[in-house]
């Protein structure tokens, strides 16, 4: 007799090679699993590349001198600022931040200009309301070549040759409500992420639904395959996808948002398949649950929102509250941000990044527990 | 085939046969069942008898209705066993039982020597399964939906066995085509070849010929002979009388309930209808009249004759009389149709 009860290799391998067969063959699928990361790509980099000019500042200035009025003049005529009022006290200051009316707040303490001209170098601060760091970076950047270049036309001789190559003026910047002070950088590599959870998640829900809606899972049953063998799979091809997309995002980093990468990328290639994999499991188990490819799709969606809310993506992670990182914590992608920002921006190693990684693949585990033991053999 | 058998009224389906051959199922069932009977399926099984379908008593609902219900069957090695029944009486979900696709919700039975409700895995390498519904994959060509089919049976020699498969179906032609391109019949045609692929010893196929058009089903139903003949069983869902009568056996299934289960003749005899062919002018009045008395069961066009049935011969005989004057009247042969019709009536009023 010729019957192995267990997994067998050539049946499992059987399903890969019928899966890429399909794959190929599924114009519309192929083209969303590309699809999706390019259009999230553009989506988030525009929004990233967008440099927001005019955005509302109040000053609060307790030194009229010609180098306050010249700073402010300057910020003005720079587009990035638009001053919209002047403050008169430090209570003004805060509401005006909360409340949004301002971006910014400058503050000009009252012996600037006796400092300036001692050479002593007297602070700026400049206050941001930075919820939206990509809003504000722009201009944060631009007020260091205006303060620069406001004093070099007031001051005389001696001092502006002094202070065109040394500034004569700290300025201090503090990021309101934004602990982490998520920058720019943060958000491409976090992108990788996003979309894997995302497209992988959805596309093998999809891949075990749609052999029940098209009855070929009737087939597959009477034949000696295995719930193991057609899981996994239905997974590896989709695991190649997922380089594609991860290949296809650090490209889009360097190359079109100039991220600077620190990091090695070998850690990322190869520890990713954890988070790879936790994301397909998450697929199949979503697909032995769902009757349709409709269901298959909004639950996956279902899974896929509180990735993208609690996982530190989409609000900084320690400013959540604590049920919220408690159910952030839980989740791959949470972890797997952790990770990918450690190494590409942080230049961590493979080693160090493991803290990140051993709970992905517990979660992992879980899950693809859940969906052996959910997986029907039968068709009721 | 030669002659009229004598044997009992029913056979293995009333209860009183499930005891006596329950506690030794595979070995002692010859003596069981009518020793006539054997050589009657044409001396086919030459071992005379072992079940490769013996099953009692399996139900199956979905929600509260009972969709198979407390059914048992016997299907004999080599035997060619037509299922046959109305539309949602439960012929697929009976079958989907026997190759472990479905779960019963009980009874019990084997399937070629196994359990079929905890040893379905052994039992799936052994059963080609062919669904009523196309169910291989419309997006792989007929050669790769037949390789993948090799593949997941561990079949040697994939290449050259897959090549044979599409040569003996006439399939070659369209060997690289997607399987989805082909019409309904060559579907069909492409599911009968996936599942007899792997040589399986049982074929359950449901419905394997609808759609596929005549010279095809002689094909089909000479290559079953031919596997049949070698000891290969076969379990085959129809609607066709045409290959009723080209079974060994048969089942009849309505509502869930089996009312019937033996080979052509003693259907035919055991239904004790009684047939009357009648031709000459206005067959089409003379029906309406014929439909509405006592003791006509059904009337029945047959291009220039009407067939008349009924379960007694001297009421028929009476209620026919009066259009013996004009019309020809002649007894004959009463046919599988009017007996299956005679009894999905019988079914649905209880
Ligand atoms: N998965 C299911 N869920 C609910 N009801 C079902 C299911 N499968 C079948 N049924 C019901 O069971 C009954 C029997 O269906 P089945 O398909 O077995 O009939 P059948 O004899 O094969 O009919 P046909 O000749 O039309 O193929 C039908 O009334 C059908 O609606
Ligand atoms: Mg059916």
């Amino acid at each position: 007799m010729t019957i192995d009860i267990g997994f067998t290799f050539s049946r499992f391998a059987a399903v890969v090679y019928k899966e890429f067969i399909q794959m190929r063959r599924d114009r519309v699928t192929f083209a969303m699993m590309i699809g999706i990361p390019l259009m999230q790509l553009i989506l988030f980099g525009y929004a990233i590349n967008s440099d927001p000019r005019h955005l509302p500042t109040a000053v609060l200035s307790a030194d009229n001198s010609p180098y306050s009025r010249g700073i402010v003049a300057g910020m003005q005529t720079s587009t990035y600022f638009d001053v919209t009022g002047q403050l008169s006290s430090r209570a003004q200051a805060e509401a005006a931040l909360k409340n949004g009316d301002a971006q910014f707040v400058l503050t000009i303490p009252e012996d600037f200009s006796r400092k300036l001209l001692r050479g002593e170098t007297p602070v700026l601060l400049l206050e941001a309301d930075a919820t939206d760091p990509a809003a504000t970076s722009g201009a944060v950047a631009s007020l260091r070549e205006i303060v620069s270049r406001a004093i070099a036309r007031d001051l005389p001789g001696p001092a502006a040759e002094l202070a065109a190559t040394d500034l004569p003026v700290t300025i201090r910047v503090h990021a309101e409500y934004n602990p982490e002070a998520v920058t720019q950088y943060n958000i491409v590599p976090g992108l990788m992420g996003v979309i894997l959870s995302l497209t992988l998640t959805m596309i093998t829900s999809l891949a075990i639904t749609r052999e029940r809606e098209r009855g070929t899972m009737e087939n597959l049953l009477s034949t000696p395959v295995k719930p193991l063998e057609v899981m996994l799979g239905k997974i590896t091809p989709y695991i190649l996808v997922g380089y594609i997309q991860i290949a296809l995002i650090i490209l889009a980093s360097k190359f079109l948002f100039d991220v600077p990468l620190r990091g090695s990328l070998v850690p990322i290639f190869v520890l990713s398949l954890v988070f790879i994999a936790a994301n397909l499991s998450v697929g199949v188990t979503l697909s032995t649950v769902a009757k349709n490819q409709l269901q298959a799709v909004q639950m996956s969606v279902f899974f896929f929102l509180p990735s993208l809310l609690l996982s530190g993506f989409m609000f900084p992670f320690r400013g959540m509250p604590a049920w919220a990182q408690v159910l952030g914590s839980a989740l791959p992608l949470t972890h797997y941000l952790r990770f990918v920002r450690g190494v590409l921006l942080k230049g961590a190693t493979g080693m160090e990044s493991l803290t990140h990684i051993w709970p992905i693949a517990i979660f992992f585990l879980a899950v693809i527990a859940i969906g052996m033991l959910r997986y029907r053999k039968t068709l009721d | 085939m030669t002659d009229i058998l004598f044997d009992p009224k029913r056979l293995a389906q009333s209860p009183s046969s499930a005891p006596t051959d329950a506690p030794p199922k595979v070995p002692a069932d010859a003596p069981a069942d009518a020793p006539a009977d054997a050589p009657a399926d044409a001396g086919l099984s030459g071992a005379g008898g072992d079940s490769v379908i013996d099953v009692q008593g399996l139900t199956k609902s979905f929600g509260s209705k009972v969709v198979v219900n407390n059914l048992s069957m016997r299907v004999r090695r080599g035997e060619i066993f037509g299922f046959l029944g109305p539309n949602g009486s439960g012929k697929t979900t009976f079958i989907r039982m026997l190759c472990g696709l479905l779960a019963a919700d009980s009874g019990s039975g084997t399937c070629l020597g196994w359990d079929i409700r905890t040893q379905a895995e052994r039992i799936k390498p052994h059963v080609g399964y062919m669904s009523q519904r196309f169910s291989l994959y419309e997006d792989l060509t007929v050669r790769e939906n037949l390789d993948f089919t090799a593949r997941l049976y561990g079949l040697p020699d994939r290449a050259a066995l897959v090549g044979d498969c599409l040569e003996h179906n006439g399939l070659a032609r369209f060997a690289d085509n997607l399987a989805g391109s082909l019409s309904g019949g060559w579907k069909q045609r492409l599911a009968l070849a996936a599942c007899t692929l792997h040589d399986p010893s049982l074929l359950l196929l449901d419905e394997p010929t609808a759609g596929v058009d005549p010279g095809a089903r002689r094909d089909f139903w000479d290559a079953v002979h031919r596997l049949a003949a070698r000891g290969v069983t076969a379990l085959i869902s129809t609607h066709y009388m045409d290959e009723a009568e080209r079974c060994h056996r048969l089942a009849y299934i309505a509502y869930g309930d089996l009312l019937a289960q033996d080979t052509v003749e003693g259907l035919i005899r055991n239904s004790g209808l009684v047939t009357w062919s009648i031709s000459g002018p206005d067959l089409h009045e003379l029906s309406e009249i014929l439909r509405g008395k006592p003791g006509v069961d059904q009337v029945v066009a047959f291009g220039n004759t009407l067939h008349v049935s009924g379960p007694d011969e001297a009421s028929l005989v009476a209620a026919l009389s009066p259009c013996g004057a004009t019309h020809q009247c002649r007894r004959i042969e009463t046919n599988l149709e009017e007996v299956f019709i005679h009894l999905m009536r019988g079914a649905r009023k209880p």
